[in-house]
């Protein structure tokens, strides 16, 4: 066995696990945190995608183990409270899911993205950035739009923090 | 409409758990003490099992069973069943072979179940899977659709000749006179690929058995858990209905693949009464390849006869379609049923003849896969159709504008009774928001860019709702195609609706309640909807075939209306008036010609207090059930318009716009129905350009995950433009004709036609692979390609 210790949505977690234990199985399984799905195996499909320490992560190809000492952020972490994190607004509003098995990591996906490249991504920027996570269900179009709009959200609510 | 009512895209109630991570799949279950499985599968295509050595695996850690066929049979659990009779030309019944759920004597396909191992953990159940000493003795595999009924090898001895049935459905003989007078006539050679549906939550299951109460539960990824309690109990023998509870819960996309009753849930229920504890079984994505049921495969030769006035006389279709190592679900019905009768597509045809030779191949059974039958049949239809438009030189709209079915009711040669429609209405206002009057000018522009540029049309039709009863049992289905729904009104005036329908993408929960709102005038927080488990609704036969909206919604209709008629019986007691008095409107009982009146929620409660009326007079209570069965299936249709542009010197395909024009009849809430649209037209687009599942020459398949299949992702895709024309259903209630496989059969066609537009000549199949498209093009242009 071995000893992982990181935090997660904001909570300092320890845990003895098989040494092969993957991140996303640490999460679901410890952790009970099932938000966070798998889809692939293979690093494909994105249904596993969180950050870890800022940076998007697909957890079902990270070991627990390679995730000591990180700061993890899921699906079940990105709403402060009840109020919604802008992007889970706007898959909401934008009607950016059908089945919901690929949102979370649609959603923490297209939060990095923002991260990385502003609140302002044109659509082919997010079809290309799109390239690691499948939705089976949408044909992407809607999603498309979700990401656009709550990219701009984003851009809203971090003025209004900077202006408080 | 009201702002919640039929009509309004209200956003959906499902969202919120699913948005924040807290929807409840069946692999984010956890049962007490449960254990894991992992199914040790062949490697083989076709192999003899000469012997299975469970002991080195049993001495494992954690290791608690390793079953095998032989304890399937001697606990005398029955094989998988194919529930759809088809009888072939000569009346003799379809040759289907054994199925039993893991393997006794022989493997069939890669993938097929040869033992389960049962552990603690996941990992200890595959550690130990590795142990399990196989010996096989290789057989011959028989792999390709097409050479199937002429190999040496048979896949089943009840079929020596790999053939499942020899059916037919037309009039041959009118057919063939009118091909003997026909002015032209229009040949093509169709290969439709075989797909993989790829729900993006493989399927998962967990068996439990409780014995003090004697009796199983399975959660499973189901569309239609009442079918799979059914089939389980009356066909398998795992348990009496009544000893045996399905839940699907929160379900992940289907498509088709989860409507079917599989080996692995049936051995996840037996097994937990075997080892005591609950087991529970979840695919990777390379088993999900494996082991769910494949769509499309059939290999074609399709004619069509026309007059010198361009008119069509009759269509001659040849076709034999894979149905895989086993037969399926409803497999058997897919290339006949759903297939043949949709020949006519949009089209006054007076003469169809069908021929369609069922075949066993070593390779994953084969079953509905969004629109099942209907997306083979509107491809045959549609390529044809545009082909002999260029052949004569005639503009493509024009052909199909020239050749609809204008006058409703329309019988035609086969089976079908088209009820209403307006293709024209379709096509007019797809040409429009198509821009097609600027498409010329876009090719020259394309063409100074030195790309190559073209526009396809496709003019679908699908049957849905599937049903009526007697029909499909006229045709040999094994069950009845109604749906049933129940209305419980509370004492405070909430309602929930219980429902057979099953909701896993479609957003039934907001639809459904959307119903009752615009019916019941209650808010659409005060509406429940419940589905997915046996317990709680008395039976259904589950989503599939685009028939929640047109067979479920007509179920709660015909509930609530019976509702609304108990609440003026309670409502004339409490009001002192006579029931013939007593009119309902937005959500209040009011006594004709007074100002009386009481809220629904009112008159719920005094249902339940019943302190106004006695019991002999009338019963307490608010709750009304309802079974609806259709008179006739309902007839979605549509024109969708693909444009794309080409690179000749890569081969790349980008589609340029899309266009999607639908009549789903009356519609509930656009906002989800165009969610609809887009996500069918992404898999007719994946099938078209991208998707493919390929077997080698021994049966192995060599697309078995996502690195290898290629799934239609962000970046492969446009957005679409979506726009739909109304004509109302007359078979049903609410109006409602279905709208969950119009894009995925609509788009293929339209994106083929559009390619050979492009490249000048009709050699390509699907999947048009930019190798493929590259191929095709440097064909015509040989100088190039000698470079």
């Amino acid at each position: 066995m071995a000893s992982v210790t990181m935090t997660v949505n904001g909570k300092s977690v320890s845990a003895d696990v098989d040494p092969r234990t993957l991140l996303v199985q640490f999460l679901r399984e410890h952790l009970r945190l099932t938000g966070t799905h798998v889809g692939c195996d293979t690093s494909q499909c994105g249904a596993c995608v969180v950050h870890v320490d800022g940076k998007a992560v697909k957890a079902c190809t990270t070991l627990a183990v390679q995730a000591e000492g990180c700061d993890i952020l899921t699906i079940e972490g990105l709403a402060n409270g009840s109020e919604l994190h802008p992007m889970q607004a706007a898959f909401r509003e934008h009607h950016g899911l059908q089945c919901g098995y690929c949102t979370p990591g649609m959603i923490m996906t297209a939060v990095d993205m923002v991260n990385r490249l502003g609140h302002d991504i044109d659509e082919a920027t997010i079809r290309h950035e799109l390239e690691g996570n499948i939705c089976r269900c949408t044909g992407y179009h809607n999603i498309v739009l979700a990401v656009e709009a709550g990219a701009k959200a984003m851009g809203g609510a971090g003025m209004r923090e900077a202006a408080e | 409409m009201t702002a919640t009512g039929i009509g309004a895209p209200v956003r959906r109630k499902e969202d919120q758990r699913f948005i924040t991570g807290k929807g409840r799949y069946t692999d984010d279950l956890v049962r007490p003490g449960q254990a894991h499985a992992y199914f040790l599968r062949s490697p083989h295509a076709h192999a003899e099992i000469v012997r299975i050595d469970p002991a080195a695996a049993l001495a494992m850690p954690g290791v608690l069973a390793v079953l095998t066929g032989d304890d399937l049979a001697a606990d005398g659990v029955g094989g998988l069943i194919c529930g759809w009779m088809i009888h072939s030309k000569d009346g003799s019944p379809m040759k289907a072979g054994p199925h039993p759920a893991l393997a006794q004597g022989k493997v069939r396909y890669v993938g097929d179940h040869v033992a389960v191992v049962i552990a603690e953990t996941l990992a200890q159940a595959r550690d130990a899977a590795e142990k399990v000493a196989v010996e096989y003795r290789e057989l011959p595999a028989v792999v390709d659709t097409g050479s199937a009924r002429k190999s040496a090898t048979a896949v089943h001895d009840v079929a020596p000749d790999n053939t499942v049935f020899e059916w037919h459905l037309g009039d041959k003989a009118a057919t063939d006179a009118a091909f003997a007078k026909a002015k032209h006539v229009t040949r093509l050679d169709i290969t439709n690929n075989r797909l993989v549906p790829n729900a993006i939550e493989t399927r998962a299951a967990i068996g439990e058995f409780d014995e003090s109460a004697d009796s199983y539960t399975l959660y499973t990824t189901s569309q239609n858990p009442h079918v799979a309690r059914l089939v389980l109990s009356a066909f398998i023998g795992i348990a009496p209905e009544n000893k045996l509870r399905v839940i699907a819960p929160d379900v992940g996309g289907g498509f088709g693949s989860k409507i079917f009753i599989y080996a692995e849930e049936t051995v996840c229920v037996w097994a937990s009464k075997k080892v005591g504890r609950p087991v529970k079984w979840n695919s990777d994505r390379t088993e999900a390849f494996l082991s769910d049921a494949h769509g499309r495969d059939h290999v074609t030769h399709a004619e069509l006869a026309l007059d010198e006035n361009a008119r069509i006389l009759g269509l001659r279709v040849k076709t034999t379609a894979n149905l895989g190592a086993y037969l399926s679900t409803f497999s058997s019905s897919v290339p006949t049923y759903l297939y043949a009768p949709l020949l006519s597509g949009q089209y006054d045809i007076p003469a169809i003849y069908a021929e369609v030779d069922g075949v066993y191949t070593n390779t994953t059974p084969v079953d509905a896969y969004r629109g099942a039958g209907r997306p083979e049949a509107t491809f045959v239809v549609e390529r044809l159709v545009e082909v002999a438009a260029r052949e004569i030189g005639m503009d493509p709209a024009n052909f199909r504008r020239k050749n609809y079915i204008k006058r409703f009711p329309h019988q035609t040669p086969v089976i079908m009774a088209y009820d209403v429609g307006d293709y024209a209405a379709s096509l007019d206002k797809a040409l429009e928001i198509a821009d097609y009057k600027g498409f010329s000018k876009r090719k020259r522009e394309s063409a100074k860019k030195g790309k190559l540029r073209g526009i396809g049309f496709s003019s679908y039709i699908e049957a849905c709702g599937i049903a009526p009863s007697q029909a499909v049992g006229s045709l040999g289905a094994g069950v009845g195609l109604w749906e049933s729904a129940e209305v419980r009104v509370n004492p405070t005036g909430s309602v929930e609706v219980l429902t057979g329908s099953h909701s896993h993408g479609q957003g039934h929960e907001t639809t459904f309640a959307q119903l009752v709102c615009d019916r019941l005038g209650v808010g659409i927080d005060q509406v429940n909807i419940v589905h997915g488990d046996t317990d709680k609704v008395q039976f259904g036969m589950g989503t599939y075939g685009s028939r929640s909206g047109a067979v479920g919604m007509s179920a709660i209709t015909k509930a609530i209306d019976k509702v609304i008629e108990k609440g003026k019986k309670v409502a004339a007691y409490a009001m002192e008036a006579s029931d013939k008095d007593i009119e309902f409107k937005d959500g209040r009982f009011s006594v004709a010609g007074t100002d009386k009146s009481m809220a629904f929620g009112e008159v719920a409660l005094q249902a339940y207090v019943a302190h106004k009326f006695s019991g002999q007079d009338l019963e307490p209570g608010l709750k009304e059930g309802a079974f609806y069965d259709p008179t006739n299936f309902t007839f979605p249709a549509g024109v969708h318009i693909c444009e794309v542009e080409i690179d000749p010197d890569t081969g790349v395909t980008k589609i340029e716009r899309f266009t999607a024009v639908d009549d789903f009849g009356v519609v509930i809430n656009p906002m989800i129905v165009e969610g609809q649209v887009h996500g069918g037209i992404a898999q007719g687009v994946g099938q078209a350009l991208l998707e493919n599942a390929v077997y080698d020459e021994s049966g192995q398949l060599v697309t078995a995950s996502y690195m290898d299949y290629t799934m239609p992702r962000a970046g492969d895709l446009p957005s679409f433009s979506v726009g739909m024309t109304t004509t109302p259903c007359p078979s049903n209630p609410l109006g409602i004709k279905g709208c969950g496989e119009a894009g995925a059969i609509a788009a293929p066609p339209a994106v083929i036609n559009a390619i050979t537009d492009a490249i000048g000549h009709e050699g390509i199949a699907m999947p048009a692979t930019p190798q493929a498209v590259w191929r095709a093009i440097h064909r015509t242009r040989p100088a190039m390609a000698a470079e």
